[in-house]
C-alpha cells in the first residue's frame, strides 16, 4: 500500500494571496487529518517530502528538516502565490526545523502552532495564539493501545522463532510436554512485556521501563504457575520460572521506549546499561536451574 | 507531561543564561514543558522531563542551549551497538 502523498503546494477550499500557509509532511495519515481539521476553511497546505513518514519521526531523521522546507518553498512558489512571508509549522516538526535558519534562507518566519492537527481550528480562530495545552504531549491508553499492533507484528518471527526453540530444546532435553509448557512461558512472558507493560505503564510503579516490565512479568509468572504449575513443579522450577520470565517481559517492555514520547536518549542509555546484564543474569541463572532441577534429585 | 516521568538527573540539556536574548522560542517548541520566561530570560525550570529532542537548541537563534540530541529508543541503540560491532547488517535504526 501506498501511504505517501505527492510533496507540494495544496489548496484547502479557495485560498487566496494573503490566506495562512500550513506545513505537514507527506504520510497520508498527517496529510488527511490536517486536511480534515481545517475543512471549511481556505488555506494552504504545503506537504514536505518525508518518504511518508510523519512528522515527528521525519523530524528526528532530519527529512522534515530545514533544508527539505527551504527547497518546497523555492520548488512550490510560494512567494509568487502567497503576499506574506509566514508558515505555520506543527510544534513536533521543531526538532529538524531551525526558524531562524528558514527565515534567512527563504525569507519566511516559522510559526510553531500545536501539538495535535485537531487544534488548528482553535489556533486559527484564535490570531494564532497557542493556548498551553496545545503545546502539551498526552500519552493516553488508547494511545498506547494503537502502537501495540505494529510492536507485535515486528516481534512475531523473533518471539515465534524463540517459542519455536525453545519448544524443541525442552522436548528432546525434557519431555514433549515441558517442550510445550516453555513455549507457552515463553510467548506468555513475550506479550506481557510487549502488550501489558505499556498498557498499565503509568500504574507499574518505578521509572525504569525495565523493572516495570518486570512487573508485569511477575504478574505473568504468578498467573502461569496457577494455571500449569501449582501441583506439578519442582522448587527448582518454580525459582526458575519466576526469575526468568520477567526478564524476558523486562526486555520487551525496554523495547517500548522507542515508542513513547517521554523517553530521554541519555535515559535509556542508563537504563540499558544497568537492566541488560541483569536480564542476561536472570534468564541464564533461570536455565541453570532448570538444567539443576532435571538433573539434581 | 502529566502521568508519566522518566529517569532523573540524566538529561544533557544545558542553558548559557548570559547568552540567552528571551526570544522564548524554546519555551514555543519544548513538548515537555522544560523552559519557563522570566525577565527577559528562559530558564530550565523542569531538566528531567526533557526527553532530548534537540528542538531548541536548534531554534535557539544565539545558541545559548546544548542538548546531546537524539531518539531514546532502545531497539534502536541496540542495533547501532550491532552494527557498530559488525554483528549485524547495517540498514535501518528504529522504526522504519
Amino acid at each position: 500500500m501506498n501511504y505517501m502523498v505527492p510533496p507540494g503546494l495544496y489548496a484547502i477550499g479557495n485560498p487566496a494571496g494573503n490566506d495562512p500557509v500550513l506545513v505537514t509532511a507527506n504520510y497520508k495519515m498527517s496529510y488527511d487529518l490536517v486536511r480534515r481539521s481545517l475543512a471549511g476553511r481556505n488555506v494552504w497546505l504545503l506537504v514536505l517530502e518525508t518518504y511518508g513518514i510523519n512528522v515527528w519521526c521525519a523530524a528526528g531523521k532530519g527529512t522534515f528538516g530545514t533544508g527539505e522546507l527551504v527547497r518546497r518553498i523555492a520548488a512550490s512558489g510560494l512567494t509568487q502565490v502567497v503576499s506574506h512571508r509566514r508558515v505555520i509549522l506543527p510544534i513536533l516538526g521543531a526538532p529538524g526545523v531551525s526558524a531562524s535558519e528558514v527565515a534567512r534562507r527563504s525569507g519566511f518566519s516559522v510559526s510553531y502552532a500545536t501539538i495535535r492537527a485537531e487544534d488548528l481550528p482553535e489556533y486559527l480562530d484564535g490570531g494564532m495564539a497557542t493556548r498551553a495545552a496545545m503545546r502539551e504531549l498526552t500519552f493516553t491508553f488508547y494511545e498506547r493501545l494503537v502502537l501495540i499492533p505494529v510492536e507485535l507484528v515486528l516481534a512475531l518471527r523473533q518471539i515465534a522463532g524463540i517459542g519455536l526453540a525453545a519448544l524443541l530444546v525442552v522436548a528432546v532435553v525434557g519431555n514433549p510436554a515441558a517442550g510445550i509448557s516453555a513455549l507457552c512461558a515463553w510467548t506468555g512472558a513475550a506479550l506481557t512485556g510487549l502488550v501489558l507493560g505499556p498498557l498499565l505503564l503509568p500504574w507499574l510503579p518505578g521509572r525504569s521501563f525495565a523493572f516495570k516490565g518486570a512487573e508485569a512479568g511477575l504478574l505473568w509468572s504468578g498467573a502461569f504457575y496457577l494455571l500449569a504449575g501449582k501441583d506439578v513443579w519442582s522448587g527448582w522450577i518454580i525459582a526458575a520460572v519466576f526469575l526468568a520470565l520477567p526478564a524476558i517481559s523486562a526486555f520487551y517492555t525496554l523495547n517500548f521506549t522507542g515508542c513513547t514520547p517521554f523517553t530521554s536518549r541519555s535515559g535509556v542509555k542508563k537504563e540499558m546499561r544497568l537492566a541488560l546484564p541483569v536480564i542476561g543474569v536472570a534468564l541464564l541463572t533461570g536455565i541453570v536451574l532448570l538444567l539443576a532441577g532435571r538433573f539434581l534429585p | 507531561m502529566k502521568g508519566f516521568r522518566y529517569l532523573e538527573n540524566v538529561a544533557t540539556l544545558k542553558l548559557d543564561q548570559a547568552a540567552c536574548i528571551g526570544c522564548g522560542r524554546c519555551f514555543e517548541v519544548c513538548p515537555h514543558q522544560v523552559f519557563t520566561l522570566a525577565g527577559k530570560k528562559a530558564s530550565v525550570s523542569d531538566r528531567d522531563a526533557c526527553m532530548e529532542c534537540g528542538a531548541c537548541a536548534l531554534n535557539c537563534p544565539v545558541k545559548a542551549i546544548f542538548v546531546d540530541a537524539g531518539v531514546g529508543c532502545a531497539s534502536g541503540m541496540i542495533s547501532e551497538w550491532l552494527q557498530e560491532r559488525k554483528l549485524r547488517a547495517p540498514g535501518g535504526s528504529c522504526c522504519s
